[in-house]
């Protein structure tokens, strides 16, 4: 930079007497404007103590928890407080199971869901299918505990018998139970990992679809184009230009998705009937998530076990919190590139 | 070809040149235009072709071969023979790309279609089996004291818990409003490191499972500090699940407002505050209300914090801090569990009373986001 752009731009008099210092500018705030700063400084301030305060609450409360109950609190699978007995590793399995079944069933659906809305689907019908997507993760996760238990549970139970009859071979669909009885023993197949998950993954749908839908709608349209004009059909475009474009999107909004699944409780706890077993067979009555066990436990609990619940949610927490980073950290990473083209 | 002189008022030059539509004489064109988006009569033929085999073929075999009668078994095999029938027609006359677009076109298509007609079975069959109680006055301005699960749906009903629901999110927006909001403003307008552990810490918090928030509040307000299960408690719950969502939503729709505007309130001397208040505030007002009303829609639904600190009450309770208090989504759980018909229409019918609210809550918020004319 010249000397002469300089003098310009610090010096407003230019005869000025020699001595005279240009005015020092400060971006501190005064009067009225440092009042409003510190007030607004002192509500972020207060919602970090309140929202910080309770990650920091939840884990001072596993101290005493693992000082009582050692590491074997991750690796017992038993939740027996009348025996001083409780571990989470098998709830810790059945909210992973919950949450991959209803993960296996909502992505798919997720994705084509997006595909269709942002491709497929005619011009004028596109905004209000968004806002019925949207209205899909509003409806309260009670309401599709209800559908889950009293519409899906028969025909689901239905198919699990059909899917242990013919691919029972397979470890995670076996049931202990005779599939091929006569008279099959239809309470085997209810209130499984499996029904739960079908429950959770209408809630987990919509927000994974919401995520891939947005990064999907920003494909850059010249290259939707191009790859039309060179001959592709409609799936040969999709295939080598929006997957390959929306692929944080998808990425991201799957794991999103799966954060959620992993802490819904009231669907869950409608639907399942509690067992502590470390069960891969996710067809077969009985599993327990982290968050079920809470609302099932917490009104026994006292002293330690409180603090045992309060363990669980926390490594629950932790667990969603990381998902949620890494979903934020690929979706962010994603749409970046979107500004760029 | 020639290259046309610029068009003038002059009629009468004998050179070819553009022709100029007059206004009023709508001559129709020559060649009726190809429509480009519209499939061809052929494809249309195989599509439609293809279903309807799809359906015949589908009655057959689970209706008349095989021992699968009932709907649900129709439609699996529907699909299937419907994605069967469609390829192999295809592939007649086209060659496998055209198939595989076919494929992917009814994949697609067939998801959305499933991912549809599961929102609309869940909104049908909740008021499906949930109509019986609505019909009766009483359901909406009797609590359910003295009412047994098995009494007949003329007595009784869910004004506790409406009136508990609304109080309870009341509490929850009075706190959250001033506190997300504030904070949005916060990480947008005053900014710096401080505001950026602010950021960090509020969307780590939104992993927060909504029952560990309830777990909370019992752990340290009802066990520790002895106040009584209350709809305060159960406010209190839902404010600490809702704050992170509502400070998260709002910032995302205070840091679009244009900083061109703020720049121009300052510049004409308006003070940092008076900024806020006057103009960023008012730009995001139709995003800052649908972040408020979904994030009630949100609050008002979750059933897990209220289940752990309200309590069940089956009677009317006005006062938040005095004891037990009922919710509809906790009133429509205690009730399904009790496994009594009756109730469970009655659960039902309030469940559909809640997604009643939710949706009028959605509208409100479409109408609010939706851009001035």
């Amino acid at each position: 930079m010249s000397e002469e752009s300089h003098q310009v731009t610090t010096l407003p008099v230019p005869d000025a007497p020699a001595g005279v210092r240009p005015r020092r500018i400060s971006r501190k705030p005064t009067g009225g404007d440092a009042v409003f700063a510190h007030t607004f400084r002192a509500i972020g301030a207060s919602v970090l103590v309140i929202t910080g305060g309770i990650g920091v609450f939840l884990a001072y409360q596993s101290w005493p928890t693992f000082r009582h109950y050692g590491f074997s609190f991750l690796t017992e699978t038993q939740w027996q407080p009348e025996a001083d007995v409780l571990g989470i590793a098998a709830v810790l399995v059945g909210t992973l199971s919950v949450a991959l079944v209803a993960m296996s069933f909502a992505f798919p659906l997720s994705l084509a869901t997006a595909l269709y809305i942002s491709e497929y689907a005619p011009d004028r019908w596109k905004a209000t299918l968004v806002s019925l997507v949207d209205l899909m993760a509003a409806v309260p996760s009670i309401v599709y505990g209800l559908w889950g238990f009293f519409l899906i549970q028969p025909h689901a139970s239905g198919f699990a018998h059909v899917l242990h009859q013919h691919l029972g071979w397979i470890p995670i669909f076996s049931v202990g139970t005779d599939a091929d009885a006569a008279v099959p023993d239809a309470s085997r197949y209810t209130a499984s990992a499996f029904v739960a998950g079908i429950a959770v993954a209408m809630m987990v749908l919509p927000m994974a679809c919401a995520v891939m839908r947005q990064v999907f709608s920003q494909t850059p349209a010249g290259e939707k184009e191009a790859a039309l004009a060179l001959g592709a059909t409609k799936w040969g475009m999709i295939r080598t230009v929006v997957l390959p474009f929306g692929k944080g999107g998808i990425i991201g909004g799957t794991m999103l998705g799966l954060g959620r699944a992993l802490g819904e409780t009231i669907a869950v706890l409608l639907i399942i009937s509690p067992e502590f077993v470390i069960k891969p067979r996710i067809l077969e009555i009985g599993t327990d998530t982290v968050s079920a066990l809470i609302a099932g436990q917490f009104g026994e609990a006292n002293g330690i076990q409180l603090s045992a619940l309060l363990t669980a949610g926390f490594v629950l927490f932790l667990i969603t919190l990381v998902v949620n980073t890494l979903a934020a950290i690929v979706v962010n990473r994603s749409r970046s590139g979107a500004e760029t083209s | 070809m020639t290259v046309s002189a610029p068009v003038t008022e002059a009629t009468d030059d004998p050179q070819p040149r553009t022709h100029l539509p007059a206004s009023g004489q709508e001559t129709p064109a020559p060649v009726p235009r190809a429509g480009l988006g519209a499939m061809p009569e052929q494809d249309r033929l195989v599509i439609w072709g293809s279903r309807l085999s799809a359906a015949a073929l589908a009655w057959v075999i689970t209706q008349r071969l095989l021992p699968t009668p009932g709907p649900a078994w129709f439609l699996v095999v529907f699909g299937a023979m419907n994605l069967l029938v469609l390829s192999v027609t295809t592939a007649l006359t086209d060659d496998l790309v055209v198939v595989k677009d076919r494929i992917a076109q009814w994949l697609v298509s067939t998801g959305a279609l499933v991912v549809f007609s599961a929102l609309a079975s869940t909104i049908f069959f909740v008021f499906h089996r949930g109509w019986h109680p609505l019909v009766h006055l009483n359901f909406y301005i009797h609590d359910m004291t003295g009412v047994g699960p098995s009494d007949p749906l003329d007595k009784g009903g869910i004004l506790h818990a409406i009136v508990g629901s609304l109080i309870e999110i009341g509490i929850a927006v009075a706190i959250t409003l001033p506190l997300g909001v504030g904070t949005a403003v916060f990480m947008t307008e005053v900014g710096g490191r401080f505001a950026r552990v602010v950021r960090t810490v509020v969307e780590a918090m939104t992993a927060l499972p909504s029952i560990v928030a309830g777990l909370f509040i019992y752990t340290t307000l009802i066990i520790a500090l002895g106040v009584p299960r209350s709809g305060l408690a159960a406010g209190l719950a839902i404010s600490v699940m809702m704050l992170p969502i509502i400070a998260r939503a709002s910032d995302v729709v205070l840091r679009v407002v244009p900083g061109g505007l703020r720049e121009a309130s300052l510049a004409l001397g308006a003070s940092r505050w008076k900024t806020v208040w006057h103009v960023v505030l008012p730009t995001a007002r139709p995003g800052l209300a649908t972040a408020l009303i979904l994030g009630i829609a949100r609050g008002i639904g979750e059933t897990s914090p209220v289940l752990i600190t309200s309590g069940a009450a089956a009677f009317l309770v006005t006062d938040p801090s005095q004891g037990v208090m009922n919710s509809l989504p906790l009133y429509i759980f205690s009730t399904v569990r009790s496994g009594v018909p009756i109730a469970i229409e009655r659960a039902f019918a309030t469940a559909s009373v809640l997604l009643i609210l939710v949706l009028v809550l959605f509208v409100v918020a479409r109408l609010l986001a939706r851009p001035r004319k």
